[in-house]
């Protein structure tokens, strides 16, 4: 389209949100990559070198060789860090096969609903996810406590003689994150299988194909991009999720994004926590790469 | 039908009684005399009394609202300005990373973009405040807006857009006369989207926020973890029926626009 691609309009069009993402998106990696390299100080910033144009340009090479990579090597000594790391994705890859296990049922069953009904279930759905997810965490919390709603009421049908113990293990962590990101799961699953041609399932069937076969040979395949959508979409951001270990799980429960939490508000160390969030990203760079090449190749089809 | 199985119906019944329990017990609990949040003890609104008494909570909440506003708007602005460019602009330069800079935030942990947006406007020399809070709930939200918008772009008929290029209309005219009044109910959820969004982060509005700019969920989050009181289940209540309210209004605005344009098309087929 010439006419709408060669004018100012266009050219805004494209440039403002370019430029607004490159500022405070891509440029603040820079400067977190940048301060991970530098060492603690007590000063405001807490961290030297302090670059300045007003030092001039041997200034400047003076402050970038003091630039060491000191961080990642204390990272690597430190056991808490590398234990840090391994149980998030611990932690995430449990609670992703947790969330896969539950939410592929709903989404199945919201895919074979009378039609007239899935705007509706899918209302329902996507709706929790509008209340605060810092209330639905919090909503948890009375739930899974010793004296909690869920003991009172196990312990009042005699399923159990006493409370179980949920709260600030990592179990809550995993209804946690179960919780919160479920909708994300049940989207992209329901979305892959609505498409689905039931008549293959029916030709199959007609075949002398047993249900359970055709599932797995037929409805699964069909629906994997939406399984592989749907946990990029839950793994990724609960290996640094802070809130949900923060408020379910115990004192020794290990995540990164505590412990980069901790360091930069409770240590005030700067650089080791530029250098964890580095690292982090590090870890995640090739799941967010594929998420994104997933979304862009579901674009190139739906234009 | 006969493919809506019993497992089928059961598996969705138990699923949203997963999704939704947690959320009625919390608001039945802001309703309870005691202060335990677990034992019922008889009907009371007096937490919302007391949460309006409180003074620190409702400047939070005023801090708040502001805040999602502004960011919401601007936000849904830039947010529709990169959907259009990722539809409709095929090739430009360096169009790979900027849809990796849209996507990327989706997914990002909110400790990394937190502290990325923190140490930038800590090495500009930047107040943090109202103001850094806005600027980083607009970069997160916006790209939720692009994504909603995006949809709504991919399913549109270029035709109608080209037809009013061709009889001569501006880019800028086409686009307000023509695309705007299409895509209004996508533009519009991405914004109901944003502002929710914004209302509800506190990761990212705890590494961005300075003195004077507490937003809710950072005072909600403080008291919890002293403890749960019925106090904040009355505020998470409000909290709910606000956001609640939004969205049915939302939908019902949605489907009228629809039924609308539904009308439209009909009188102008009949019109022929």
């Amino acid at each position: 389209m010439k006419a709408l691609g060669s004018s100012i309009f266009s050219r805004l069009v494209i440039i403002v949100p370019y430029v607004w993402l490159l500022l405070f998106f891509l440029i603040p990696f820079v400067i977190v990559f940048r301060i991970s390299l530098s060492t603690t100080a007590i000063a405001q910033p807490p961290y030297e070198p302090v670059f300045s144009l007003a030092d001039g340009l041997s200034g400047i090479i003076d402050n970038i060789r003091q630039l060491s990579f000191d961080n990642f090597v204390w990272l690597t000594e430190d056991a808490l860090y590398f234990n840090a790391y391994l149980s998030s994705i611990k932690i995430a890859g449990i609670s992703t096969l947790l969330t896969l296990l539950i939410a592929y049922p709903i989404a199945y069953g919201m895919a074979q609903a009378p039609r007239t009904w899935r705007p509706t279930l899918l209302m329902l759905v996507i709706l929790p996810f509008w209340t605060s997810f810092l209330i639905r965490v919090y909503a948890w919390i009375a739930i899974l406590k010793p004296e909690g709603l869920l003991n009172q009421s196990l312990l009042s049908i005699g399923v159990i003689s006493e409370p179980l113990i949920i709260l600030n293990t990592n179990w809550a962590i995993y209804i946690g994150i179960v919780y919160s990101y479920l909708p994300f799961m049940i989207l992209p699953i329901y979305s892959a299988l609505e498409k689905m041609d039931h008549s293959l399932i029916e030709a199959a069937q007609d075949l002398g194909c047993p249900p359970m076969t055709a599932f797995w040979k037929i409805t699964f395949p069909l629906s994997l991009a939406g399984v592989v959508a749907g946990c990029m979409l839950v793994f990724i951001p609960a290996v640094g999720e802070f809130v949900i270990p923060d408020l379910l799980g115990g004192s020794q429960t290990l995540m990164i994004g505590k412990t980069l939490w901790n360091e930069f508000n409770s240590n005030r160390d700067w650089p080791v926590s530029a250098a964890v969030a580095t690292v982090l990203l590090l870890i995640l760079v090739v799941p967010i790469v594929f998420f994104q090449n997933m979304q862009a190749k579901a674009d190139e089809k739906g234009r | 039908m006969t493919r809506w199985s019993r497992f089928n119906i059961v598996s969705v019944v138990l699923g949203f009684a997963f999704l939704y329990l947690p959320i009625v017990l919390l608001v039945i609990f802001s309703f309870n005399e005691s202060k335990l949040v677990t034992v019922w003890a008889g009907f009371s609104t007096k937490w919302y009394v007391s949460l309006f008494n409180n003074q620190g909570l409702m400047d939070a909440a005023w801090v708040t609202i502001r805040v999602a506003l502004l960011s919401a708007t601007v936000a849904t602005v830039l947010g529709t300005m990169a959907a259009l460019s990722l539809v409709r602009y095929t090739r430009f330069r360096g169009r790979m990373l900027f849809s990796g800079m849209v996507y990327a935030p989706l997914v990002m942990p909110e400790v990394i973009t937190g502290l990325s947006l923190l140490l930038l406007f800590v090495a500009v020399g930047f107040d943090r405040g109202f103001w850094t809070v806005t600027l980083a709930h607009i970069t997160l939200t916006m790209c939720f807006v692009a994504v909603v918008v995006q949809s709504r772009l991919l399913s549109f008929d270029r035709s109608i857009e080209e037809a009013a290029l061709d009889l001569g209309a501006t880019p800028l005219r086409t686009f307000f006369e023509v695309t705007l009044p299409i895509i209004a109910p996508a533009v519009f959820s991405g914004w109901v989207l944003a502002f929710t969004l914004s209302l509800d982060d506190l990761v990212i509005a705890s590494f961005t926020s300075g003195p004077g700019a507490t937003t809710l969920p950072m005072k909600i989050y403080s008291q919890v973890r002293l403890g749960v009181t019925p106090e904040i289940n009355a505020a998470c209540t409000l909290l709910i029926a606000l956001v609640a309210i939004g969205v049915v209004i939302a939908s019902i605005v949605t489907k009228q626009r629809e039924l609308q344009r539904q009308r439209d098309e009909q009188a102008a087929f009949a019109g022929r």
